[in-house]
């Protein structure tokens, strides 16, 4: 494992059994994320897409030990600390939570509406046993309070007298204030208003490049991703299909899906109407896949070898990788 | 064109507990048959309550101004929605002539009854049809709306369907009766943005064939961009800026609509940082005094718009704003 990676993830794979099936036949099983490689780069701000279904939340709790990994090792190393996440119990667990955290998608469900916004900012502190004393733990609540743009009087209040923007402002307090290395944003602005989106989006990136953070950002909202990330990885039925550094990715996507994906984002522009490539159909079920290349029922560009060889993700260019038959070919 | 609706000097106020909210205030708008027009604006700023007026949909503790006045325009003559009081009266409107679309398609099916014994329910109040006939006429609705192998889907419920198969499968129950008039409440709001274009290219074929008019309530101006012909944007239960979407788009005149313009994450510039609108949206229980957008706005002239409201002024000839930045004679 190279020294600037944070996070290692190889053949990683999250299977969740179902109920059912015959009495002698196997188990059906969700598919939820199938063998993906990953490398986060210390430092980074990642950037994880797909549609929903695609097994991005799957992947992003499997890499803060938060999901069952089925089969394959996740390595991370900070330089102070190394974990084998597939073996992690007991005390080491324990240690390694206090480098990982995550910040959740709707802030009106994330916090508790019986505790002072103090309390839900300091309980991992105290539950993790960080701070020896009240003072100490009320000055690293100061602390965090002020790095996230909150007001001091503020935090005797209940979570109920603020506003979404706020709210996911205490959401992003509580899981930076025990100093974690990696942190895991799960659509983290996708319920704020576009005016209040852009203000999350430019804390989350102050506080990284401040406390030289590793994030994965999990979203749908490729148009976000593009300005925050500074690398992306592109999912579809739990694989990953397209990676890239981000201006890389948006300037010159080579898989079909990732291609879609990006032209089916409305454009600001009335004139530009209906030039957008369509997408057939939805994505498959993760309990019945389809053979082959998973994309290929939707693919525009499908062959027989689609149908029946699955591509694996190869080196196309510098940092950019894509699993596609025939991403050559659809480059001229 | 011919005209469809009217408003005029809608105002609305809710009872509560906490006392009297103004939701919306002295809003007017009016729609020809066949254009769809655009209502946006952030959460709270009273479009979607707006939208329900025009059927008297809101909650028995609403509050209509004496001047409120709402007209729609049928070819058997004009209906005034405020004098419809019972709700045998109102059946004429809700699901005959003016039909709904919400957010959460989920959320509208009843979840014990298949989705064709709603839509026949629908067509046996709202047309002399009978069952047989009605069926024939929900199963090709399904057809219509991209929906294969319709007679099956018919007998299935909505729990069977994915987003975007509910998302249609609503969209073919409100076309059935053959509405004038149709309301879409942030109907591509829950879905991927590849099923979310394919449900704007069915909503706009629907437009050309049965030539209904829309309200399209959002909060994307990017879908904004790509559906509507006129745009009308609100804060905070007021209109600020109404106008065709090439004018409103490309020259807003408001600070509060350049505000989420700039705010907006867009794909083809990526280095210009987002710029949130500072502040959050004011509590309906503390409506700003004078221009309700004073409190965030950048372009804030102080005393003038801390107490007076801003009257419309015209921009262009189908482009109107409601800012003092624009009065005669105001210092720039």
């Amino acid at each position: 494992m190279s020294d600037d990676v944070l996070i290692e993830a190889r053949d990683l794979s999250v299977h969740y059994p179902l109920r059912g099936g015959g009495l002698f036949g196997p188990k059906p099983v969700v598919r939820a994320v199938e063998s993906v490689n990953l490398d986060i780069g210390k430092g980074n701000f990642f950037g994880l897409v797909g549609e929903s279904g695609s097994g991005k939340t799957t992947l992003g709790k499997a890499l803060l030990r938060a999901a069952p990994i089925t089969r394959g090792s996740v390595q991370y190393d900070d330089g102070d600390a190394q974990y084998a996440l597939t073996n992690l119990m007991g005390k080491d667990l324990k240690d390694y939570r206090k480098r990982a955290q995550l910040i959740f998608q709707d802030p009106y469900a994330a916090l508790s509406p019986r505790m002072t916004v103090r309390d839900i900012i300091a309980e991992p502190l105290e539950v993790m046993g960080l701070t020896s004393s009240r003072e100490e733990t009320d000055e690293r609540v100061r602390e965090i309070a002020a790095k996230c743009r909150l007001n001091l009087e503020h935090l005797r209040r209940f979570p109920h007298a603020f506003s979404g923007g706020q709210r996911q402002r205490i959401s992003i307090a509580r899981a930076l204030v025990s100093k974690p290395q990696f942190v895991v944003a799960d659509e983290s602005v996708a319920a704020l208003d576009v005016s209040i989106q852009a203000d999350v989006l430019n804390l989350l990136q102050e506080i990284q490049q401040e406390m030289g953070l590793t994030f994965l950002f999990i979203s749908h909202d490729l148009s976000v991703v593009a300005h925050i990330c500074d690398h992306v990885a592109v999912m579809y039925l739990g694989r990953l299909v397209e990676t890239a550094p981000t201006r890389e990715l948006f300037s010159a996507p080579k898989h079909p899906y990732t291609k879609a994906l990006l032209s089916a984002i409305p454009s600001l522009d009335p004139d530009d109407r209906g030039k957008a490539q369509k997408l057939e159909g939805e994505i498959p079920s993760p309990t019945n896949q389809p053979s082959g290349c998973k994309f290929h029922t939707r693919c525009p560009y499908v062959t027989d070898l689609c149908r029946k060889e699955e591509p694996i993700l190869q080196h196309s260019s510098d940092g950019h990788e894509v699993a596609c038959h025939r991403w050559e070919e659809l480059m001229d | 064109m011919t005209r469809l609706l009217d408003v005029e000097n809608l105002t609305l106020q809710f009872d509560t507990d906490e006392g009297r909210i103004t939701a919306v205030d002295n809003v007017s708008f009016s729609l020809e048959a066949g254009e769809v027009m655009g209502l946006v604006g952030e959460s709270g700023s009273g479009k979607s309550v707006t939208a329900k007026s025009v059927m008297k949909l809101n909650p028995s503790n609403a509050i209509y101004s004496d001047n409120t006045n709402i007209t729609l325009h049928l070819d058997s003559g004009p209906v005034d929605i405020m004098s419809l009081k019972t709700s045998t009266d109102l059946q004429v409107v809700r699901g005959g002539a003016i039909s709904m679309i919400f957010q959460e398609p989920m959320a509208s099916f009843a979840p014990a009854i298949s989705i064709g014994s709603q839509m026949v329910e629908q067509l046996q109040i709202h047309t002399d049809m009978n069952a047989k006939r009605a069926q024939e006429v929900s199963i090709e609705m399904l057809d219509r709306v991209g929906i294969s192998d319709a007679s099956s889907r018919f007998k299935q419920f909505a729990f069977e369907l994915s987003g975007g198969m509910r998302q249609r499968a609503m969209i073919a129950m409100a076309l059935s009766t053959k509405p004038k008039l149709l309301i879409a409440d942030e109907p591509t709001t829950a879905l991927d943005v590849t099923i979310q274009a394919q449900v704007i290219d069915l909503m706009k074929d629907l437009v050309d064939d049965f030539g209904m008019g829309i309200v399209f309530i959002t909060h994307d101006l990017g879908v904004i961009a790509q559906t509507a012909d006129k745009v009308a944007v609100m804060y905070l239960g007021r209109l600020v800026e109404q106008g065709t979407v090439r004018d409103v788009i490309r020259n807003p005149a408001h600070p509060y609509t350049k505000g989420l313009i700039a705010a907006l994450p867009q794909l083809d510039d990526l280095d210009t940082p987002l710029t949130p609108i500072p502040g959050d949206i004011p509590s309906p229980l503390e409506r700003p005094s004078g221009c309700v957008f004073n409190t965030r706005c950048s372009a804030n002239l102080g005393e003038r718009c801390s107490s007076a409201i801003p009257e419309f002024l015209k921009v262009t000839d189908d482009h109107q704003v409601a800012c003092h930045l624009y009065d005669e004679g105001a210092s720039k």
